[in-house]
This record gives structure tokens, sequence and C-alpha cells, in this order.
């Protein structure tokens, strides 16, 4: 080997050593001492992965992979990845509201998507953010249920949406409220007649129609750093430092559907200003995301 | 012998108006406090809000499952059983909301490797349960001896379809209301610690809300301060 060549081979393996060694150190304190190694970054405005407090990870969607679903969406913020499913069913309607459909979701956090998820009965947080779910459909008002009557007291649809992560990174609720609004979106619906005669259901699998989405609830959620700090978006390692998470749920009116704060530190009254006007951006956002890609979709 | 201290300190929340009929404005309902009434929990409380009653018992600090335990602070667990029925998905997400309001007031840095276990039973329930919770656990913690930062108090308020607030709504009340809203404040700094709500509002009703949350907390935070002080007081 030339002496030439040697001489940078060994200035290359001396950077690389010392590249290795430097992120080593920043390695062993990040293990010690994850708050303080958090700190640093927050002082200069910044996080880890490089965002702003108050920047968003890159978003993708994808509508209507699965086939045999009648509506389907892939949602990936960062890392967290949620897929939703959505069938449709036949049912009688329940007997208080006889001219009303009705929507079930469940969320499901597999040992798949993080290790500290076990297989067996749903856990905590898979409980909790399916009643979240649940309560901003019932709240929202995304989907009107009379819609779903097919004939009152007899026949109604069901809508079982099944949300299931894929890799967890933080952040579930604003991905599992992405990927529904998506998914409800894609669903077409066949006609159904009631034959007179017989009085069975005759299903037109050849004429399909989209539902009525009346609005569009997008979620932002939040966590609080040291009683005082906000950022947007956590990742899983910030979730776990956190204080307190918030997490603000707000239609295209401004009005807000759901503001769920499960404990933690303190908020005051003009933080939650900040909050609001954050989630109207995020709002902007994500509904232009969402037109895209449905002008995107060939019509079948 | 030793008697069982029952303390019991009933006191009307006084806010000028009476209980029932009440009117348009914020008033809250009667509310009643009992503590130290079971006899093998640490701490035990009943919060009576109007018709809505809530038993709270506190054990701990105590040992916890080595697959539970937290290295550096205690371990807070909170269950919740409904009048009737199995306990669900809803109930799971109220104690997830009662047991991070704890875990934020509760000193647990000065307890580590414990656990300190919060059982709640719904005894009756006429509005305004979730707020009642929050305060008979509150409550049976003080009356357990845990400590705490700062105490805390649960406030509901409803909002009905023309915008008029109503703050402890009955059952009644809350079905016909367009959103509710219930809130978990401190007593330090009045900060907002827990919120959960139902139904659509805007932005600008919910800073009304929460202002009159505060103003209500206030009374709350009194009711506890003068049931102690007659509780310990030596008359």
């Amino acid at each position: 080997m030339s002496k030439v060549r040697w001489r940078n081979r060994r200035a290359g393996e001396e950077r690389r050593r010392r590249r290795r060694a430097g992120g080593k150190m920043a390695a062993g304190f990040k293990t010690v001492e994850p708050l303080e190694y958090y700190r640093r970054f927050l002082k200069e405005n910044c996080r880890p992965d490089g965002r702003e407090l108050g920047e968003f990870r890159t978003t993708t969607v994808n509508i209507g992979s699965i086939s045999t679903a009648d509506g389907s969406a892939l949602v990936k913020l960062g890392n967290t990845t949620v897929i939703c499913g959505v069938k449709a069913e036949f049912a009688a309607p329940p007997t208080d509201a006889p001219d009303k459909g009705y929507v079930v979701p469940n969320v499901d956090l597999p040992p798949l998507c993080s290790s500290r998820f076990r297989s067996g009965p749903p856990g905590e947080e898979a409980q909790v953010a399916s009643q979240f779910i649940a309560d901003v459909i019932e709240n929202s008002q995304i989907i009107q249920k009379e819609d779903l009557c097919i004939s009152p007291g007899k026949l109604a649809w069901v809508l079982y949406c099944d949300l299931i992560c894929l890799d967890y990174d933080g952040n579930i609720l604003d991905a599992c409220t992405f990927a529904l609004l998506a998914a409800l979106k894609n669903v077409q619906l066949p006609e159904v007649t009631i034959n007179g005669e017989t009085a069975l259901a005759e299903v037109n699998l050849k004429k399909k129609s989209y539902l009525n989405i009346r609005t569009h609830p997008v979620a932002t959620s939040f966590a609080v750093f040291d009683d005082t700090l906000l950022i947007v978006d956590p990742t899983g390692e910030e979730e776990h430092l956190a204080t307190g998470t918030l997490t603000i749920v707000m239609d295209e009116e401004g009005k807000l559907c759901c503001l769920h704060k499960p404990g933690g530190s303190g908020l005051t009254g003009a933080k939650l200003q900040d909050c609001m006007s954050r989630a109207v951006t995020r709002h902007k956002e994500v509904k232009k995301l969402m037109d895209e890609v449905i002008k995107s979709i060939k019509p079948k | 012998m030793e008697e069982e201290r029952h303390t019991e300190a009933k006191i009307g929340a006084e806010t000028g108006r009476g209980s029932s009929p009440r009117g348009p404005g914020c008033s809250l309902r009667h509310f009643a406090c009992e503590q130290n009434l079971l006899s093998r929990p640490d701490g035990s409380a009943s919060f009576l809000q109007g018709d809505t009653s809530v038993l709270a018992g506190v054990y701990g600090p105590a040992e916890v499952k080595v697959s539970k335990e937290i290295f550096n602070k205690a371990t807070l667990e909170v269950i919740l059983r409904p009048k009737i029925g199995l306990p669900g998905v809803a109930e799971k997400s109220r104690e997830r909301l009662i047991r991070n309001t704890c875990e934020a007031v509760v000193l647990g840095t000065l307890h580590p490797r414990t656990s300190i276990t919060v059982v709640l039973q719904v005894v009756s329930d006429a509005g305004s349960l979730l707020a009642c919770c929050l305060n008979a656990a509150c409550m049976a913690l003080v009356d357990a001896g845990v400590p705490m930062r700062a105490l805390f108090c649960g406030v509901t308020c409803a909002l009905d379809s023309d915008g008029t607030l109503v703050l402890d709504p009955t059952s009644k009340r809350e079905k016909e209301a367009r959103a509710v809203l219930t809130f978990a404040l401190d007593n330090v700094e009045r900060k907002l610690l827990m919120s959960s709500t139902k139904g659509l509002f805007s932005d600008a009703e919910l800073q009304q809300c929460l202002a009159a949350a505060q103003a209500a907390s206030q009374h709350v935070f009194r009711f506890y301060r003068e049931s102690l002080q007659r509780r310990y007081s030596k008359s």
C-alpha cells in the first residue's frame, strides 16, 4: 500500500474512533441520567431528534390498503404506526334508539409494537385508548348515527373499527384519531333494500356510496416537562420522562371535542391557550394532508 | 377501652342560595364528609354531594409486588367499583384519570418501593360522579396520613344548549346538557391537574368553565379545612 493511502486510512480510522467514543459517552450519559440529558437539549429549545418544541414528526397516511375491509387507513407519525380497518355488518338497532346504528371502536396494542405490552387481555393503556376513541366519536358526531339505519327497529349498520398499533413510539392517541378519520372517509357502504314480500335485506354490491363525514376531529398531544415546558408530539422516551400529558381534539370550526388531561403537573389557563392555538394550526396541516390523499385515490 | 373516633363533619356549602331549586349561576349542592369510618384501611372517607355518594379507602404505604415496584417512588393504584355490574372499560379510564391526579400530588419519593392503593366504591350516583370520587380520594388520603404536596378537589360544569353554565349538575341536567366538563384543581395555585370532557364546546366556554371551577373550588377547600379542624380540635 502506498504511504499516502496508508496515512489517509489511519486518519479515517482515527476520526471514526473519536466519533464512536464521543457517541459512547453521550449514550452512557443518556442511560445514567436521562432527564438531565434531556434538559440539556430543552435549554437550547430543541429535542434530541432535532425537532423544535412545537414541531410534529413527519406524518404519512396510506388509504385503502386492506382490500378485505370496507375502509382502511395506515398512519405513520415518525415511527409510531397505527393501522385502522373498518368492517360494516348488519345488526338489530338498540331498543332505546331504534333509528340509529352504532360504531364500535377497539384499540389493540399487541406485544409486536413494544416490549412493555404482553399478550393476553387488553392492558390498561389499550382500554384507555379505546375509551378515548369512543368518546371522540360520540362527542364530535363524526357520523350521524341515523345515517347508519336501514330499517327502523329492524336493521341497521354497525361499524367495527379496529385500530392496531404496529410500532409504538409515543403519541398513540393522535395517530389513532387520524387513522380512524382517514379510514371512515374511505368506507364505502353498499346499497341495501328491504324486499317487501320476503322482508329480507338485499345487498347491491355494485352500488356503493361513501359515508357522510360531518366533522373532522384532529387530535394534538402535548407532554409537560418539569411542570413548565410544553412539547408537542412526544416520542416514547419523552412520554416516559414527562411529568404530565395533554390531548386536545379539535374540529374545523375551532370547537373542542375532547380535552383529555389525565393528571400530571398543573397547567394555568394561559398555557392552555397556547396549546389551543397550536391545535388549530395542526388541524389545518392534517386537513390539507387528508384532502390530498382523498384526491389521489383512483375511483374503483 | 379506647373508643373509635367517628368524627363527622357535616357542613353545608354556603353560597347564598338554597341547594334546591337552584337558580342559574354558580352554586354547589350540599356536601358532607365523614372520615375514619372503616376499620381495616389505613384511611377512609365518605363524600356526599347532593345525592351522589362515594366511599373511599386507602391502604398504604404497604408492601408491593416485585413486578410493580418502582425503585425511587411509591406505586399508586386506584380501583373504582361501580354500584352495579362489573367494572368495564369506562371504569379503567376513570381509574387512570384519578391515579394520575393522585400521583401528581402525593410525595411518592418519600416512600420508595411501596404501594399506596386507593379503593373507591360508588354508593349512589346522581350526577358529578367523577368529581365526587376525586374529593373522596383526597379526603381518604388525608385520613391515611399519606404525605402530599397539595390537596385537590373535583368540580363538574355543565353547559346547556343556550350556553348557560351550571356547576355540580344532577344526572338529569347532565343528560340534557350539550357539554359536561370535569376538572381537578389543586389548592396551592388553583392549577388544572386533570380534565375530562364530554360533548362539544368552544375555547371561550372552556376558559369560562375553568374560571367558574376555580371559584367553586375555594368553597370545597374551605370545607376540607373546616372539617379537618373540627376533627382535630380538642373541644
